[in-house]
């Protein structure tokens, strides 16, 4: 049995089934990353004012990511015109350059930008306690430039102050030696600790200590039950981004260019005047911009990945069906190359619309 | 097969020769990893026929809960008590006298999200697309196999791993999920957490896991559906020349590919608000047993139901234009006619598909999205009346002056017509966002979706079986035994979903546990149908059993038909040996006329099927040339 045109176009469709079929399959892509784009766009028009964060990540370093896959997209289509020409060497050498660029794609992603907010800490501030962080946050000075407020305090943090009356002793300070932190200071009989951290993972780990069981008496362990929480969080010492440290620099009215730094300035925040849920670093809880974020381009990068992977076994399986039949094989890399440059699309609406807007 | 030889270059060739087909698969790969569409079809329509059947068990009892209230369901509550209780699921406990076996309030809910769940996406879909779709769309388009052979197992499989994910939810401590086959947030992201919960294996994550994986199959079956019909049809088999069951399949193929993604993006997103906290469905400030939740909040729960029923309205055409195909191929062969406005229905269910990705937003009217977009959406909702109704009276007008074949295939036919019309017809008062107001989640809306899928689709389904049954096996089904099942189906099915338009429009709210006995006072006068729709739903299921006797029986004792074409059809399939081996056809395929040829004055049958050769010069010319010149 031998199904008709896989390798030569029908006549009246002018395509093989395979072009056909990618060309299907990228329409659904449309259609799911359009259902996150969607979701984008609700939960930013649903944002209250000040609360969709602008100029957060790092244009310069997007900038790079964008021209790199354009680069690799130039190069899927010189792989498939060497192809067409039965260049075999400049094939070779296109689609090793394909899979480098989409690599170091991956790597400057997964290597810096996600590592880099997961090392940043936040603090949404209640707002009916913003005037009390005027200092950081200059929401009257923004209020007078008819600008959007600014809720957020944001840096490195340093120190938290802890209640850990409710605690389990034991399980805490095993929780403090693995993680090798080290408390700074110990009041009220050793009920509030104020406990040095190296990232605000510890902070969420802190967070999230076990309470003291209620019913020691009950033997089993499944039936214990556990105060919760146990740890309570008191305060948040940390040293400001630039923006927090001189809220009222009219260079900070828009988003620029250049990253901003980290200041040397310290801030002490209170957690009852933090929203719930509303402190840690930037990972996808923090805040539904960086989750929606995460998902568009943590799906993005996973399509990059698969790309690479279909990539590699052509670059290193193809030649016998290069021999046999060079037109097939020029039609695969046709077929996984339109696949290509639809991820490379994807990426120049993520570009935009998250760094840029 | 064929002992012509096919040349180097015989991909350009519109039909299957045979290069491998004599060497031998093993059992393995002969009857359960195929390449083979037809044993995909097969797989496809057993594994679906079993979860219709499940959750029609799901429904019973529930059923037997809205009768009898609190009180354990005979024989099998005690039973599944005893095999659940020890995986930590609560759907039964003991009632008020300590026996064993009633229903439990969360229990009542997960059988109804897992029934719909399971009706519309591990049943009706595998069965009315997939299974049909597979086994009888390429043999129509005159193909030796889908465009994709090893896509297609694919999809089957990955379906399969996606029925495993789910049917694992029922034994995970908690149960399985129970927020409604919509799953609509926040309820759903809180939902089936907490103390004793595992924060993965839970009844909602793995619904949610499972949906991503039967939308993936589901994805990668209808790109190779469409690239099958548009690529591999025989020569000769021009668009107008494609059988109406063939293009309901590439319109549903298209609602597939376009749909479903968005609620896949929209499972992803319900993942990450329950396995890594985000917000994308919950809201700022949300109060849980009075304390705020911990969630950052900001997200939306509209955008859950907007996305969901981006897929969800498409899902109903998908749902029913496939029986819509088969009843159009069924009514034809059985009337002896060509059906009745071939064009208009073609063009019908294009407008059809395009509306149905317009109106998914009334579902929502209660929502308060404002009335701008409800008005909207009722508009397109009116609009999308319109091709709807040209179907069916198209299919009406087919039966006219035509004379009629009464076997079973048929009869489950002719009775889907007023049974979807009924379900079309209610469906209008719900289309209008002031009278929706009103009947809004009550029982006049499940009244109105299960005429359309159940009296209606499942019908056209059992119609599809009984018709194609002989192409498959060689063996016809009983008639006698077909006739019962066909009339006893009929008359239950009626007597279940008719009440609920009653009840619906007396208030009856659609998730009451008790069936309404707390608000007696409001509904005295509709509560008794509780007992007739409940005797009806274990009638109807006893009825099943004919059928599924008559199913496999025929198999081996059923009569063996005379011929490849059996009920004298004019489409390809019926041109194949019996059953159809691997790659189909053992003849050359060229199609010189159109799919319902019957009665065609002057032929010296009632029948001319679409392969056989003009006799006079003058319709040989008028056969397009072009299209053979490859």
């Amino acid at each position: 049995m031998e199904i008709p045109h896989t390798v030569t176009a029908r006549p009246d469709t002018g395509l093989y089934n395979a072009k056909l079929a990618i060309w299907l399959f990228l329409a659904s892509e449309v259609m799911l990353f359009g259902g996150l784009f969607s979701a984008y766009v609700f939960l930013r028009m649903g944002a209250d004012d000040g609360y969709w964060s602008h100029g957060l990540l790092n244009v310069p370093v997007g900038t790079l990511n964008t021209i790199i896959l354009i680069a690799s997209s130039i190069c899927v289509v010189l792989a498939w015109a060497a192809l067409k020409m039965r260049q075999w060497g400049r094939y070779k050498l296109y689609l090793g350059s394909t899979i480098a660029l989409g690599a170091v794609f991956l790597a400057i992603k997964l290597g810096y930008e996600y590592p880099v907010k997961f090392e940043h800490f936040g603090a949404f501030i209640k707002k009916d306690k913003w005037a009390a962080y005027e200092q950081y946050l200059g929401n009257d000075y923004l209020a007078k430039q008819g600008l959007e407020p600014r809720p957020e305090i944001t840096g490195h943090l340093h120190e938290v102050e802890i209640n850990v009356a409710d605690a389990d002793a034991g399980l805490l300070d095993a929780l403090i030696k693995k993680r090798n932190l080290e408390i700074s200071k110990s009041e009220e009989e050793g009920k509030v600790l104020t406990v040095k951290v190296h990232s605000p993972w510890d902070a969420e780990a802190l967070n999230k200590a076990p309470g003291a069981i209620t019913n020691p008496q009950e033997g089993d362990p499944a039936k214990w039950v556990r105060k919760d929480p146990g740890v309570k969080m008191v305060a948040f010492e940390m040293a400001l981004d630039e923006v927090n440290a001189d809220p009222t620099n009219s260079k900070y009215d828009k988003p620029s260019f250049m990253p901003r730094g980290l200041t040397e300035t310290v801030a002490t925040i209170k957690a009852e005047d933090v929203d719930t849920g509303g402190w840690g670093n930037f990972v996808p809880k923090h805040s539904p911009f960086l989750a929606i974020y995460y998902a568009i381009t943590a799906l993005h990068g996973l399509h990059i990945l698969g790309g690479l992977v279909v990539f590699t076994y052509f670059f290193f399986f193809s030649e016998q069906l290069y021999r046999r039949n060079p037109e097939h094989m020029a039609n695969r890399i046709e077929v996984v190359g339109l696949y290509w440059h639809f991820v490379d699309l994807v990426w120049i609406f993520v570009f935009p619309v998250f760094y840029l807007l | 097969m064929s002992s012509t030889h096919a040349a180097e270059h015989a991909p350009d060739h519109g039909h299957g020769h045979g290069h491998d087909d004599h060497h031998e698969l093993g059992f393995w790969q002969k009857y359960i990893f195929s390449q083979d569409h037809k044993v995909i079809g097969i797989q496809y329509a057993i594994t679906g026929l079993t979860f219709m059947f499940l959750g029609f068990c799901l429904m019973m009892l529930m059923r037997w809960q809205l009768a009898n209230p609190g009180v354990p369901v005979p024989f099998f509550g005690p039973l599944l008590q005893t095999i659940f209780t020890p995986f930590g699921s609560s759907v039964f406990s003991n009632d008020a006298n300590g026996h064993p076996g009633m229903l439990t309030p969360d229990g009542y809910n997960t059988l109804g999200a897992m029934h719909g769940t399971i009706m519309v996406f591990f049943g009706v879909v595998p069965v009315a697309v997939a299974a049909f779709g597979n086994y009888v769309m390429p043999l129509q388009v005159g193909a030796p196999d889908m465009a994709f052979p090893k896509l297609n197992m694919a999809s089957y499989w990955t379906f399969f791993v996606s029925c495993v994910i789910m049917m694992s939810s029922f034994f995970v401590h908690g149960g399985a999920a129970k927020s409604g086959w919509t799953s609509y947030p926040p309820l759903s992201v809180i939902s089936d957490s907490g103390p004793g919960i595992d924060p993965f294996f839970n009844g909602q994550t793995i619904w949610l896991l499972g949906m991503v994986f039967n939308i993936t199959g589901s994805l990668l079956g209808s790109i190779n559906t469409i690239a099958t019909i548009i690529q591999l049809r025989a020569p000769g088999l021009t668009w107008m020349r494609l059988p109406f069951f063939c293009w309901t399949q590439l319109v549903t193929g298209f609602l597939l590919l376009l749909a479903f993604p968005p609620l896949e993006a929209a499972g992803f997103m319900q993942l990450m608000d329950r396995a890594f906290g985000t917000s994308f469905f919950m809201p700022t400030g949300l109060l849980l047993n009075g304390h705020l939740t911990h969630w950052s909040g900001g997200g939306s729960p509209l955008l859950w139901q907007h996305l969901f029923w981006f897929l969800a309205h498409p899902e109903v055409y998908v749902l029913i234009l496939p029986a819509i195909g088969m009843v159009a191929e069924i009514i034809a062969n059985n009337t002896r006619k060509p059906l009745y406005g071939y064009k208009a229905m073609v063009g019908g269910i294009f407008v059809l598909g395009f509306l149905s990705f317009v109106v998914w937003a009334h579902h929502m009217y209660m929502t308060g999205m404002g009335a701008k977009v409800s008005g909207f959406f009722q508009t397109t909702t009116v609009m999308i009346s319109i091709p709807s109704v040209i179907l069916v009276t198209a299919l009406l007008l087919s039966l006219w002056g035509g004379s009629i074949r009464f076997t079973v295939p048929m009869l489950f036919a002719t009775a889907f017509l007023p049974m979807f019309g009924i379900g079309g017809l209610t469906g209008i008062p719900l289309a209008f966002n002031s009278t929706d107001l009103y009947l809004h989640d009550t029982y006049y809306v499940i009244g109105h979706f299960h005429y359309v899928v159940a009296p209606g689709t499942i019908m056209a389904i059992f119609a599809g079986v009984y018709h194609w049954y002989p192409k498959a096996t060689g063996r016809m089904m009983n008639e006698g035994l077909g006739r019962l099942h066909f009339w006893l189906s009929l008359i239950f099915i009626n007597g279940i979903f008719f009440p609920m338009f009653l009840q619906g429009i007396a208030g009856v709210h659609r998730r009451w546990y008790d069936g309404g006995v707390t608000y007696e006072q409001i509904i005295a006068p509709v509560l008794h149908w509780n007992n007739f729709m409940s005797v009806s739903a274990f009638l109807l299921g006893a009825a099943q059993f004919i059928f599924i006797f008559n199913f496999f029986s025929s198999m081996f004792i059923g009569r063996k038909v005379k011929n490849d074409n059996p009920w004298d059809a004019t489409t390809l399939e019926w041109d194949t040996p019996t059953p159809p081996p691997h790659g189909n056809f053992i003849k050359d395929i060229i199609v010189y006329r159109g799919p319902y040829e019957y009665s065609v004055p002057g032929a010296d049958k009632d029948f001319t099927p679409q392969s056989e050769a003009p006799k006079s010069d003058k319709a040989a010319t008028a056969f397009p040339t072009h299209a053979l010149a490859h």
